[in-house]
């Protein structure tokens, strides 16, 4: 029975070790998502799918499920299977510190995709891949400061849900782009929760507090609060995209459908392709040497209803599970 | 006995319509909606819009409609002692299967969406009365698990669709009426007449009274349980497809997300107790309208965002206060000269007989 009880636990070992040298050429990663709770998470877990496929590399992805407990889980198996980078979107900033630890004794460069943490040492990652959602609000700004020019514009502005940062900081970027021209105002500010529902009754309100006629231009911090307020506009008999500008941040499929139809003017793109830089900064790591800096920052490109590429954006994005 | 015979000359003098039981959620949506007014001025104006009518109270009741929906099928659980929290994420099954059949002709649609309403209740219904797990424990199950399998009919992602069929109940009209109010306000009176135009409803507050007393009287207390459940199920079917055609796709990760919670608030401001034996869909309704003129009129006032769960958090506190039994003498006491009023109903009483 002892030597049972030893013998078990070696072959199993010895097999995951033998999985791991067996490999080809391109590297093996372990991707420990999140979960699939918007439609974006299941876009970026389908680009990162595609992106190995791309470059001849291999990922493992387990699918946490909102629990920081699984993709601690999933980080030791990867470990155990002897993987040559860990990809972690991490549901928490924090309680990473012992398996990060136990990666970086296994030698194992992990590498944050999306969200960043707060770790005592940053030495236990090699490089977050993440967007800048201050610098999206900016971007949004910076748009509409362009398309009213001279003209003065009343803003009405849904925000994100209440204390998530991405919320805050969407804002303060759009806000701090737009304080610069004296002709922009922001009348009026309410939280839609990320929501379509929220989105379209919070511009019902603002529609019937303010009266149409004097909203110039709606920011909304997501899309799907966008497409919300699009149709509010619309059952109050305005023309949204032309009586009232949008911009929203996020570029997903429908937006870009509203824009081909002229019902929109422009949106942010948060792009799901956090895997491609990621991959990209772990070969050349594991190939010559090279250290990543601390943080990539993804582009936040800007769409817009003048774009002449909306069709062929929207075909591509149809399929990546938005 | 007494109490009935001396509150009721006294209710019929002041206000001879509402019964005094009504009276602090009646005066509750009426100083919420005076508070809407005094924030936005226009919040009384209606107008046609597009053939239909368009202002700040259509909004109220239009958004309103799914948690009266919801607390619709709530009540009765409730009133039978138990409590359904999976009505969320039936919603959010329903709009999901509407969605997706959405193609197909109205009646299949709308048919198969309330069939899975139905069908959920009756599983929640079979738990309760025949396997006899606690109602907060056998509705949790299908809270969390509903999601997920309406995440799985979505595909993760927002199904968009539209069908005229469909999309009729969120951007519709009847005169004038938007589809959502017409829908509800059947629903209401459907469910009234059944409960209230029969012994039904008496048997569901027998059931929530005293089940065993119930049993022993001859009243299929396992029946009319699995029934209540079931008829929740179909309500929050129905909002399921009303959230869903209002912005014309199936969001199962937020569609119905909490609205379980503002369904039994609902019922609770409407004065059902938690414990079951009695009930008021009436009230029941007018607590889903306070609700919704609250969110509508912090939505108007233009108030920073964080203060709206806080305000909320009062305006609630404050309606539940109101019907604080112990409160509501403190009131009654106050109100009514002392001296002259408190003999004067002991005489009535003692003439009476």
């Amino acid at each position: 029975m002892g030597i049972r009880s030893v013998m078990l636990p070696a072959a199993i070992a010895a097999t995951l070790c033998a999985g791991g040298v067996a490999r080809a050429e391109g590297l093996t990663v372990g991707f420990s998502q999140i979960g699939s709770e918007s439609g974006w998470r299941a876009a970026e877990t389908t680009v990162t799918r595609q992106e190995a496929k791309k470059n001849g590399d291999t990922v493992k992805i387990a699918d946490a499920q909102q629990k920081q407990e699984n993709q601690i889980k999933a980080i030791r198996s990867f470990i155990a299977q002897g993987v040559d980078g860990i990809f972690l979107a991490p549901v928490v900033a924090t309680g990473w510190t012992q398996v990060l630890t136990e990666a970086k004794d296994a030698k194992i460069p992990v590498i944050l995709l999306d969200r960043d943490i707060d770790p005592a040492d940053k030495a236990l990652y090699l490089t977050a891949v993440t967007s800048d959602s201050v610098h999206e609000g900016q971007v949004a700004g910076d748009w509409l400061v362009k398309a009213v020019g001279s003209k003065p514009c009343n803003v009405v502005e849904i925000e994100g849900t209440v204390g998530a940062s991405v919320a805050a900081n969407r804002k303060k970027g759009f806000d701090d782009a737009v304080a610069k021209d004296p002709n922009i105002k922001i009348i009026r500010s309410e939280t839609g929760d990320f929501t379509r529902s929220q989105g379209k009754q919070v511009m019902e309100s603002f529609i019937k507090s303010v009266g149409g006629k004097n909203i110039c231009a709606v920011y909304a911090h997501n899309d799907d609060m966008m497409i919300g307020a699009i149709q509010a506009m619309k059952e109050a008999g305005l023309k949204p995209g032309q009586d009232i500008l949008t911009v929203s941040v996020d570029s997903v499929p429908d937006m870009f459908k509203a824009m081909m139809a002229h019902e929109a003017n422009a949106t942010v793109e948060l792009t799901p392709d956090m895997a491609g830089p990621a991959f990209q900064a772990l070969n050349a790591y594991k190939k010559s040497g090279t250290v990543p800096p601390k943080w990539i920052e993804t582009k936040s490109t800007l769409h817009t209803s003048q774009d002449s590429d909306l069709q062929q954006i929207y075909d591509e994005k149809k399929n990546l599970g938005y | 006995m007494s109490g009935a015979v001396h509150t009721a000359p006294g209710a019929t003098r002041r206000l001879p319509r509402i019964p005094r039981a009504a009276l602090p959620q009646i005066i509750a949506l009426v100083a919420i909606l005076a508070i809407d007014r005094a924030v936005s001025p226009g919040f009384f104006d209606i107008r046609m819009s597009g053939g239909r009518l368009f202002g700040s109270v259509i909004d109220v009741l239009n958004h309103g409609a799914p948690v009266a929906m919801l607390s619709l099928g709530m009540v009765l659980v409730i009133a039978t002692g138990g409590i359904d929290l999976s009505v969320g994420a039936v919603m959010a099954i329903s709009g999901a299967v509407a969605a997706t059949l959405a193609g197909e002709p109205l009646a299949i649609t709308i048919g198969a969406a309330l069939l899975i309403g139905l069908v959920c209740g009756i599983w929640n219904g079979i738990l309760v009365a025949f396997l006899r797990i606690q109602p907060i424990v056998a509705t949790l199950i299908l809270m969390v698990a509903g999601r997920g399998v309406a995440q799985l009919i979505t595909g993760g992602r927002i199904l968009t669709f539209s069908a005229p069929g469909l999309s009729w109940f969120g951007g519709g009209s009847v005169l004038g009426v938007p589809a959502a109010v017409v829908v509800t306000a059947g629903a209401i009176v459907v469910t009234g007449l059944l409960v209230r135009g029969t012994a039904l409803g008496l048997m569901v507050e027998a059931t929530g009274g005293n089940a065993r007393a119930s049993r022993l009287a001859g009243i299929e207390t396992r029946g009319m349980t699995v029934a209540v459940y079931a008829w929740s199920g179909v309500c929050a079917a129905v909002a399921g497809i009303l959230a869903a055609a209002d912005i014309l796709g199936a969001d199962a990760n937020n569609a119905g997300l909490y609205l379980e919670l503002d369904a039994i608030l609902a019922v609770v401001i409407g004065g059902t107790s938690l414990l079951g034996g009695r009930f008021s869909i009436g009230l029941a309704v007018v607590g889903a309208l306070i609700i919704q003129s609250m969110n509508t009129g912090i939505l108007l006032s233009g108030l920073p965002a964080e203060f709206n769960l806080v305000v909320k958090a009062v305006v609630v506190l404050a309606v539940l206060l109101a019907q604080a039994p112990r409160l509501r003498r403190v009131f009654a006491r106050s109100a009514a000269p002392p001296k002259a009023t408190e003999p004067a109903p002991a005489r009535q009483q003692g003439a009476q007989p």
